[in-house]
């Protein structure tokens, strides 16, 4: 009975609601596993090393699915928002790394501070980047990327007894004999607290999937779908485009933010050269191939491209190679009339073959029946 | 005089750039499309040049004109292949399918070619010219990227104004559907566009790589996507706009490397093309289309 009930429930669930929590389910299970696979020893030391990366990059494809697949426009400044994140929360740790003892307190102040900066840094840009439309915005959030990524290389910032010295070198900053070195140009940033771990990943990457399907399925969400299906019928029925672009486009940079945090405390040290346009190409390639506006496939994608290559080391030279022609392929096959009836005439061909298969091997069984 | 010398280098490196961004501006005038993969093949056409001068010791000359063949080829096939299927998608699946083209491209190239960059030896034998007792020097490499960038931009618009399948690229670019009612093959138009836009890039590789004398697989990213900040700039669809922005960026670029910071020259250049589209966006040179409901 009380099984019949909960399926009566479960069949009154809202799609929305059931895609989600399979896609929570999903990840809550994958990471169970890794869990008891890694404290019965069962995973090597090369896996482990990418527990942390891989969420970095599950949440930044998800990120960037909100703009690209939610609000249909193509962001290439992914990279940008996360070396804001990344610099901002390592900043804030080695600062308040002497005030703030307890990691567990400290690390999240730096997550969200990290992912508060970049979304100032993505309403900033939006605000003039957004009144643009297709290829010109993609070139400009390319343009804000590379920036970012050049000013940071650029900025050397140091701490002194007289305060905070920023300058564009190293003999310009003056600094006290006391005065410490925190982004040395270049050479980036040195001495970030190690404090990412896979279970802080973990709950980052889950906040990140609650606020991202909350944020599609809400009034909000709705709204950037229609500007995205038809702007101009969106606008006429009242809807502000501006905001509602914006709103999408901080949000994306917030979880790139957030996932540029956990990124820059995975490591000790932290270089802007990182962040540069094939970081926000290879994010781009996980969305595209996980399914442009679909999360759960933005998960798998980044899971999976990042596992493989590590996994299979033969093919890691040709890597990038076999992610260019995944790109094409894809979009010829999703945009391309004649492309797309081929596939599905291959797939209606190969269930047609298994139905048969099946038939054959199961009819023996109904003629012993018989 | 140092001023001097920054601006004839500025005014060089932006005539490479000016050869650049025609391509891109003839692409995204008729096809409506950033052809990303642009800036990868001025450095297919640079492998090119540099291995039948270096492994077949042919005259530099002719292996200038066999990369513009190379290219021109590679670049139909390309439009072809991965362009044509998708004329009637969204300009978001023909933008990541040319981002797929140029990382193939660079890709293809780093396992054909290696990742060392090699030395590319000079096709030009101009010797330079110094003025004021050797305070300015103007080297062959400028002279040569200057004469040949206003020869191509006098060629294209004559070839645009006066013959039949130039024309045919204006109407095109105009209004694609009225274009073919009178009659002109739209697909040939836009492979003809691809295939001089390729050619340029091959030339542009020429005198980029002879300026700046090292080439790897990603030597044609960046002065790509300058190049199409250039393009921006003078007005995209528009030839003498390409020539100006050009100028422009290569100018603005070496100055802002002089004066400001080594490092923030490119940012520099980014923060141009920001500032255009927030205040001009059509350019200097550029129509403003209206949009139709």
């Amino acid at each position: 009975m009380s099984n019949k009930a909960t399926l009566a429930k479960a069949k009154m669930l809202k799609p929305q609601t059931k895609q989600s929590f399979t896609t929570y389910i999903m990840v809550i299970a994958a990471f169970v596993i890794m869990m008891v696979l890694s404290s019965t020893g069962n995973v090597s030391s090369q896996i482990e090393g990418l527990l942390v990366p891989l969420c970095v990059y599950s949440i930044l494809a998800v990120s960037l699915n909100l703009t690209v697949g939610i609000l249909g426009e193509l962001s290439l400044g992914q990279a940008g928002f996360m070396c804001v994140g990344a610099y901002a929360s390592a900043l804030f740790s080695i600062a308040t790394n002497e005030s703030i003892t307890v990691a567990w307190i400290r690390f999240p102040l730096a997550i969200l501070v990290g992912g508060i900066c970049a979304a100032v840094f993505g309403i900033l840009i939006g605000i003039p980047v957004l009144r643009l439309r297709g290829d010109y915005l993609a070139i400009v959030t390319l343009a804000f990327g590379e920036i970012i990524k050049n000013v940071f290389a650029a900025l050397y910032v140091g701490i002194d007894s007289n305060g905070l010295h920023i300058a564009l070198n190293q003999a310009d900053m003056n600094l006290a004999e006391d005065g410490t070195e925190i982004i040395r140009g270049a050479l980036g940033v040195k001495g970030v607290p190690q404090d990412s771990t896979f279970v802080i990943g973990f709950v980052l990457l889950m906040i990140t999937l609650i606020i991202s399907y909350n944020f599609i399925n809400s009034r909000t969400g709705r709204a950037v779908k229609a500007i995205r299906d038809n702007a101009i019928a969106a606008e006429s029925v009242g809807l502000n485009i501006t905001k509602y672009k914006l709103i999408t486009f901080a949000l994306t940079a917030f979880l790139a933010g957030l996932a540029g945090a956990l990124y820059s405390h995975n490591y000790a040290t932290l270089q802007a050269a990182k962040f540069d346009y094939n970081m926000s190409i290879l994010i781009l390639v996980f969305v595209v191939l996980g399914g442009i506006g679909n999360i759960r496939g933005s998960v798998i994608a980044a899971i999976v491209l990042t596992l493989l290559p590590e996994v299979l080391r033969s093919i890691n030279n040709y890597r990038m190679l076999i992610y260019s022609i995944v790109l094409i392929v894809m979009m010829i096959c999703t945009s391309n009339e004649k492309a797309r009836n081929l596939i599905i005439s291959v797939f209606n061909w190969l269930k047609d073959q298994i139905i048969k298969l099946k038939n054959m091997i199961i009819k023996p069984k109904t003629k012993e029946v018989k | 005089m140092g001023f001097l010398n920054n601006l004839i280098n500025g005014i060089s490196l932006g005539s490479i750039y000016a050869v650049i961004a025609l391509g891109y501006t003839l692409v995204y005038g008729i096809a409506k499309m950033l052809n990303f993969a642009h800036g990868d093949i001025i450095m297919v056409g640079g492998y090119v040049i540099f291995y039948s001068m270096t492994s077949f010791q042919i005259n530099p000359y002719i292996s200038v004109l066999l990369a513009v063949i190379a290219c021109t080829v590679l670049g139909i096939v390309i439009e072809k292949i991965a362009y044509k299927p998708l004329r009637q998608a969204t300009s978001l699946s023909v933008l990541i399918t040319a981002i797929g083209v140029s990382y193939f491209l660079q890709n293809s190239a780093l396992l054909l070619f290696g990742e060392k960059p090699v030395n590319f030896t000079s096709v030009v034998n101009i010797p330079s010219i110094s003025l004021f007792d050797g305070q300015i020097v103007i080297t062959g490499e400028t002279i040569v990227a200057i004469i040949i960038s206003i020869l191509i931009v006098v060629g294209l618009s004559l070839f645009i104004k006066k013959t039949k399948s130039g024309r045919a690229m204006l109407a095109v670019s105009e209004d694609k559907d009225a274009a073919q009612l009178m009659g002109i093959n739209i697909n040939r138009t836009i492979s003809l566009t691809f295939a001089i836009g390729a050619g340029l890039a091959a030339i542009a590789g020429a005198l980029l790589c002879s300026a700046y004398p090292t080439l790897q697989n990603t030597t044609g990213a960046m002065p790509g996507i300058k190049a199409f900040v250039a393009a921006v700039f003078g007005g995209i669809g528009s030839v003498p706009g390409a020539m100006i922005g050009g100028i422009l960026i290569g100018v603005i670029e070496i100055l802002g490397r002089a004066y400001i910071s080594p490092q923030l020259s490119d940012a520099i250049v980014f923060a141009v093309l920001i500032l255009v589209l927030i205040v001009k966006p059509t350019g200097l040179l550029g129509k403003k289309i209206r949009e139709k409901v």
